[in-house]
């Protein structure tokens, strides 16, 4: 018979220990998200209604809805995907498939980094000078969005390659075998073997977009506009700006209502996070190797 | 006999690693060419260059000419034409990600046909001659990547002969099969032999002995000894190195 001596037996102990303390770790993790979601339903609680979601702001921004804001977030977010989604996209195709390993190619991949590090009020900068300015955008939705393009450009190019990575290359060498080119391998195997990961990454950007407020403060977002925008080229409000502006720019706003609009704010984001997130989990289930 | 391919001072090297030796080899149409010699000695690395393989690899650097019917094969930019008439089996099984039939027809769809009656009849014909069609004929709409490995293995044969090659090359095909697989494909083998000349990479001697006709030793990138294999397994051996090796002392 097996007797376990007194240090298997501390050896078990330490493992037990161990494993409970990460837990408590991930557990305490957990608690913020759960605390920030509680505090600002109980807060914001007073303002919630339907009429707050579709209604305009109105004396002064105090009292009213937050309609447009979402209006305007809702662009924002639409055309700058469309924008860096495929620029993304096509980009870390090249340097995943083509790209040969060379100086150039880490150059590359080096300012991809460096650009994800760039603080958003930078990105803002940017924006002002690159489409406001010299391609005479105007301070527009366009503008915006691009700049909000640029910003995602380094997420979505580096969620790209890894998932591109994530394809065996023994596949690519099985299709390059039989005589297939590296167009068709791309369309055929790489791609919709590496589609679920891309997407998901697609909408993290779209998610993180929604609630940039520096990096559009000064190429397309207005503190106050009456009416709903019309053109790309006009202005438009954002929630997580009209968020800063009615907590520390306008005097009479019930306490409710920043609470209200931060929480339908963080819905917005948690509901496109949880559908990358479905989205993942339901291409795993149906992941082909 | 006609000359199907003709290596002529052939040199592969990785970075400064030379693989691949100022080689010289002429293959012959419809014959079985087993190439046998240890780890290391560059046997794949020259089963590559012939179909061009080393392209997709920027670390590889080939010099000297490969003919296939008299022509360079480095002649042309594009190489997919070239893969065609040299098919290629890799010793680690790949199912792609698809169903066994488009697995299996991969290739001609690839190459643009898309006539269903004979992409059918590819199918069958091909998952036959790889000694697979019995397993497989219930359930061509299931995944290649969930079949057992000797399967894979001999879906990566089918898939290989799907598009007509002039030449197969096999690169330690029976690494993963069973011994009454291995001896099925080796029946197979036997057959289009008519068809196909055939370049074979074993690491099982008794392998070359029994389907190749001839055999060649390679060693550090060299062939040691090259002759038909009456010749090579009676002891007509030039090189005591070739005669250790298929005798078990190294190796």
């Amino acid at each position: 018979m097996f007797n376990p001596s007194i240090h298997l037996l501390n050896k078990e102990i330490r493992e037990k220990n161990f494993k409970n303390a990460l837990s408590m770790v991930t557990f305490f993790l957990f608690l913020p998200a759960l605390g920030i979601i509680f505090w600002l339903f109980i807060k914001g609680y007073p303002a919630l209604s339907w009429d707050f979601l579709t209604l305009d702001p109105i004396n002064g921004m105090t009292a009213g809805g937050i309609f447009p804001t979402i209006v305007g977030t809702f662009w924002l977010v639409m055309i700058s995907v469309l924008v860096s989604c495929p620029l993304g996209v096509l980009a870390a195709l090249y340097l995943s498939e083509y790209a040969k390993d060379g100086k150039l190619t880490r150059i590359i991949r080096l300012a991809i980094l460096n650009l994800a590090g760039v603080p958003s009020i930078v990105h803002a900068l940017f924006g002002l000078g690159a489409f406001v300015l010299f391609m005479k955008m105007g301070t527009s939705i366009l503008a915006a969005s691009f700049t909000l393009a640029v910003m995602n450009l380094p997420v979505i190019i580096t969620s790209t390659l890894e998932s591109l990575k994530a394809v065996p290359h023994s596949f690519r060498e099985a299709s390059w075998n039989v005589g297939a080119s590296k167009l068709q391998t791309i369309r055929y195997i790489v791609l919709p073997n590496s589609l679920p990961g891309i997407l998901t990454g697609v909408v993290f950007a779209v998610g993180r977009s929604a609630g940039e407020t520096a990096a559009i403060l000064f190429t397309g977002v207005a503190f106050y506009l009456p009416f709903l925008p019309q053109t790309v080229f006009d202005q438009c409000m954002t929630l997580s700006m009209h968020l800063f502006t009615i907590s520390t720019q306008v005097v009479g706003v019930p306490v409710s209502y920043p609470y209200a609009t931060a929480l339908v704010l963080i819905l917005l984001i948690l509901s496109v996070n949880s559908v990358a997130v479905v989205l993942r989990t339901y291409f795993r289930t149906k992941r082909k190797w | 006999m006609t000359k199907k391919i003709e290596i002529k001072n052939l040199n592969i090297s990785y970075g400064n690693k030379i693989v691949v030796k100022n080689l010289n080899l002429d293959i012959f149409q419809n014959e079985v060419l087993a190439i046998i010699g240890p780890a290391n000695s560059g046997k794949t690395s020259l089963l590559r260059s012939i179909n061009r393989m080393t392209d997709f690899n920027n670390e590889v650097k080939v010099e000297g000419k490969i003919l296939l019917d008299g022509l360079d094969i480095f002649e042309d930019e594009d190489s997919t034409f070239l893969r065609r008439r040299v098919g290629m089996v890799s010793p680690l099984p790949v199912g792609l990600p698809m169903s066994i039939k488009d697995n299996v027809t991969y290739a001609p769809r690839m190459a643009g046909c898309k006539d269903k009656a004979e992409l059918d009849f590819i199918l069958e014909d091909c998952l036959k001659k790889a000694a697979l069609w019995d397993e497989v004929k219930d359930r061509l709409d299931h995944l290649a990547t969930k079949l057992s490995g000797g399967q894979q293995q001999r879906l990566t044969i089918a898939r290989a002969l799907s598009h007509h090659p002039e030449v197969l090359c096999l690169d330690e095909f029976s690494i993963a099969i069973d011994p009454v697989t291995t001896m099925k494909i080796e029946a197979v083998l036997h057959e289009l032999k008519k068809d196909l000349t055939i370049i074979m990479v074993t690491n099982v001697i008794n392998q070359a002995k029994r389907l190749g006709d001839r055999t060649a030793m390679m060693l550090n990138g060299e062939i040691l000894d090259l002759n038909i294999n009456q010749k090579i397994f009676s002891g007509e051996i030039n090189d005591k190195r070739t005669k250790d090796y298929i005798e078990g002392v190294f190796g």
